[in-house]
């Protein structure tokens, strides 16, 4: 018995031990699966990953890549160009015809028609699919009755949206909205195969589009396998075999992976790297601005910072930070100190400049005066609030604290409230808690100057959490959005702009950079405006 | 026995159902999921009004608690927001979690019950001195730290294996992380079954034993281990849930995706199903750990029996 049992053990110890080997040596080579595969950090989608419900980045990055829309932003310029749309025609920029290109497919075969648009928007738009991003229809007639504020919906389509012909449909827009073209390169507006309205499970299980990558495996949670599609017949064919995205909760693994060569490209350097990052990288390491911002709103909704007077403060405040030493010490010039509230990232063109101008300068004598003559601080004193569980909020919010209590020089008047998570803060802030500034970050949906001002300060807007209202600043949104020259709408909007650097409902703190490295083994890797890799060219080898 | 283990079984109902409470006020408490799915932007209020009225959001909370529990014990432990369902995320992760329990804990009864031997029986001597001292370093080395700097030293530094843990989680890539969750526990077992061996050398059991001419071996496997192993059986045993929920800053380090992962990712999403969810099992766990120590006494010590 003993004698016959162990040669059996002994071979199965043997085969035990070669598996082992044989699984580490293919587990413990370069960062891909193939020879033209990259591999990439990832973060886990918040929501199912569907174009409407999708609005971070992580999700935005898959959907970027499996998905072509009627316009794509130019991952250099963040100019919208026509991508699976021919043309897209209004004469009084409130109706607008769609033509679509000939022969675009979703990779499992189906035409893209105008069909494809409309019935994404429409299930977008309504109510009992709990979609997100559902607000950003409500330009189109008809959204009210698919989308009631209470109740059930009183249609199943929107009217504004109707189908011609297989490549054309017409939209109607409640108001005059002059580049709205330019907003439908948001992922919101992406088509969906009818595979989508067949078996939506099926296909959220391995979502199905119509750009340059497939999906090949998705495991939720942990990593993603995309393959090139060699029937894409769009213009920006991808230059690799493939990407694998790889989920990551730490930041900080996901770059030692890199350093050690078992990653490709990490699209978040992490903030205690940073300082290694030059000497570990060399030129392999990139740092461009992006389109976020971050500000220090003010709540109006309460009484003492909204009284007539307070504006003197506001900018007082702003003038006591200094944004140059935060930038440097905290976040090793990963921010960029803000002049305005927009971002450098639109370019001078799109409608950056520097707005702020003398309010946005740090002068310690001119702030103290300020905050003196509109009366001082309420009750003499301030809070700031953030949520603390990422980005390095509670640092920086010590440094302006810091800042402001030097400038001021009557003790520790300047405190910090520091929220222990994004969902609670979040809570907070749409609930209209607030007692003092706070934090306020935007990452703008597309490249217009609107998208950094009118969700964020137009009166009622769905991102006004301070509340600010200015009867000015509404009417010269207005204005802007009816203008059909697209310079003459900038520079109405730069008026607008011209009002919150008087007003100061929001301190506009600094520019969020896009940072990422990348091995060897890739070139050509450049971020978007959205601090996103442009991963379809990527070149491996 | 039998009586004794149903006894055992009926007192895990009010721990089961006060634990379970408990969790689900603390996560109640830190307030509205619903806006933390918008992001930046304002949420919609139609849709949020939906959405909170799909996850019973708008119920009064002993409404919410009973409708949860109600759903618990048909197998439904509802939806997590990114639209998975709450048993999918178990299934993937408590397999990879209890696989590096299984390491850590080999680890700490291999190395942990040598060591505290070695050091027991030689107590006063220069080994069992450095091996206290060694252990106290251990024990005051937070996990964060011991993770990130073996993670350095083997991963970037020697290359000797990767930093991260694949998606599969293998035995072989699970060792560094074991060893790492293992570390300040072992350092306990080890001062444990020190001091309990130490304690009984000299007892009368032993002494008879040597009287009687056994091998020393013999003496100290059998005898002296078999009746100082009780306290650290108890430790181990607690351990193994204290581990489970306890390996959220490993599974950090190392991107293990398992069930410290899943209640990250839970309560910075303030997700409440998949914590409330999570959390349970790991009560359920613990419950069941302790159970099984308290039967393991009667088998290293027959004296003592259960009415």
């Amino acid at each position: 018995m003993r004698g016959a049992s162990h040669p059996t053990t002994w071979a199965a110890v043997a085969a035990a031990v070669v598996l082992a080997v044989t699984a580490t040596a293919c587990g413990g080579g370069g960062g891909g699966s193939g020879d033209g595969v990259l591999s990439s950090s990832w973060g886990d989608p918040q929501n199912p990953l569907e174009p409407a419900n999708t609005n971070e980045v992580q999700g935005g990055k898959v959907l970027d890549m499996i998905f072509r829309g009627l316009k794509r932003y130019d991952p250099a310029t963040g100019e919208a160009k026509d991508m699976v749309a021919q043309s897209i025609e209004t004469t009084d920029a409130q109706n607008f015809t769609v033509t679509l290109k000939d022969g675009w497919t979703f990779s499992n075969g189906e035409k893209v028609t105008a069909k494809s648009f409309v019935d994404a928007w429409n299930y977008a738009a309504h109510i009992d699919n709990k979609q997100n991003n559902a607000p950003f229809f409500a330009d189109i007639v008809g959204y009210e009755d698919v989308h009631p504020e209470s109740g059930a919906a009183k249609a199943q389509t929107m009217r504004g949206l109707v189908v011609k012909d297989e490549r054309t449909f017409t939209v109607a827009l409640t108001d005059k909205f002059s580049t709205w073209p330019d907003t439908l390169g948001y992922n919101a507006f992406m088509p969906l195969p009818q595979a989508f309205f067949t078996d939506r499970a099926a296909w959220l299980d391995k979502p199905v589009g119509n750009g340059p990558y497939t999906v090949d495996a998705y495991t939720k949670g942990s990593e993603m396998r995309l393959r090139r599609w060699d029937g894409y017949q769009g213009p920006d064919k991808a230059r690799n075999d493939g990407v694998d995205l790889r989920v990551y909760t730490d930041n900080n693994t996901a770059y030692q992976d890199l350093i050690s060569g078992n990653l490709d490209l990490v699209d978040d350097i992490p903030a205690q790297q940073l300082k290694n990052v030059e000497s570990d990288l060399g030129d392999r390491y990139i740092n461009q601005p992006a389109l976020i911002i971050q500000t220090l709103a003010f709540p109006f909704y309460r009484p003492e910072w909204a009284k007539p007077g307070m504006e003197k403060v506001r900018i007082g405040i702003s003038k006591a930070i200094n944004r140059e030493q935060i930038t440097r010490q905290i976040f090793q010039n990963t921010r960029t100190p803000a002049k305005d509230w927009t971002s450098p990232a639109l370019g001078e063109k799109g409608g950056y400049g520097d707005v702020c101008g003398d309010a946005c300068v740090y002068d310690a004598a001119a702030a103290k005066r300020l905050i003196t003559e509109g009366g001082g601080l309420p009750g003499g004193k301030i809070t700031l609030t953030s949520n603390v569980d990422t980005g390095s909020h509670r640092q920086w919010m010590d440094a302006v604290c810091n800042s402001i209590n030097n400038v001021l020089d009557s003790g520790p008047v300047c405190t910090v409230n520091p929220v222990g998570t994004f969902a609670d803060f979040r809570n907070q802030v749409t609930n209209y808690r607030m007692t003092g500034p706070f934090r306020s970050g935007w990452q703008a949906d597309y490249p217009l100057i609107q998208n950094f001002l009118e969700p964020l300060y137009y009166t009622g807007a769905s991102s006004n959490y301070g509340k600010f209202s200015n009867e000015r600043f509404d009417a010269l949104v207005d204005r802007a959005n009816a203008e059909s020259d697209e310079a003459t709408a900038i520079k109405d909007f730069q008026d607008a702009e011209r009002i919150l650097a008087a007003q100061m409902p929001a301190i506009p703190l600094w520019y969020q950079n896009g940072s990422a490295g990348y091995s060897e083994r890739l070139s050509d890797v450049e971020l978007n405006q959205f601090s996103v890799p442009v991963y379809d060219q990527i070149t491996v080898g | 026995m039998g009586r004794y283990v149903i006894r055992r079984l009926l007192q895990m109902i009010p721990v089961f159902i006060g634990t379970t409470l408990l969790i689900f006020l603390m996560v109640y408490a830190l307030g509205d999921p619903v806006a933390a799915l918008f992001g930046d932007k304002a949420p919609d209020p139609a849709t949020a009004a939906r959405i909170r009225e799909e996850l019973h959001l708008d119920e009064p909370l002993w409404k919410q608690y009973l409708l949860y529990m109600g759903s618990i014990f048909q197998g439904d432990f509802g939806t997590a927001f990114n639209g998975q369902q709450v048993t999918e995320l178990m299934a993937a992760a408590f397999p990879v979690t209890l696989r590096l329990t299984v390491v850590a804990i080999l680890i700490e009864i291999v190395v942990g019950v040598t060591l505290g031997v070695v050091s027991g029986l030689k107590r006063g001597r220069p080994l069992d001195t450095g091996l206290l001292v060694l252990t106290l370093v251990v024990i005051s080395v937070p996990t964060f730290v011991s993770g990130y700097l073996l993670q350095y030293l083997f991963g970037v530094k020697w290359g000797w294996i990767n930093p991260s843990v694949s998606s599969e989680a293998r035995f072989d890539e699970l060792l560094l992380p074991g060893v790492v969750l293992a570390l300040v526990s072992l350092a306990y077992v080890t001062r444990l079954s020190r001091t309990s061996i130490a304690e009984n050398t000299r007892a009368d059991y032993v002494r008879t034993a040597v009287a009687k001419g056994l091998p020393r071996r013999r003496v100290i496997t059998r005898h002296l281990l078999r009746n100082s192993l009780i306290p650290v059986v108890t430790f181990i045993g607690a351990d193994i849930g204290a581990l489970m929920g306890g390996a959220i800053v490993t599974e950090r380090i190392f991107n293990i995706h398992g069930v410290g992962y899943q209640l990250y990712q839970g309560i910075l999403r303030n997700n409440s199903p998949t914590v409330v969810g999570f959390v349970t099992i790991l009560v359920i766990v613990f419950l069941v750990a302790n159970l099984l120590v308290d039967l393991l006494y009667a088998v290293l010590d027959p004296r003592i029996r259960y009415a």
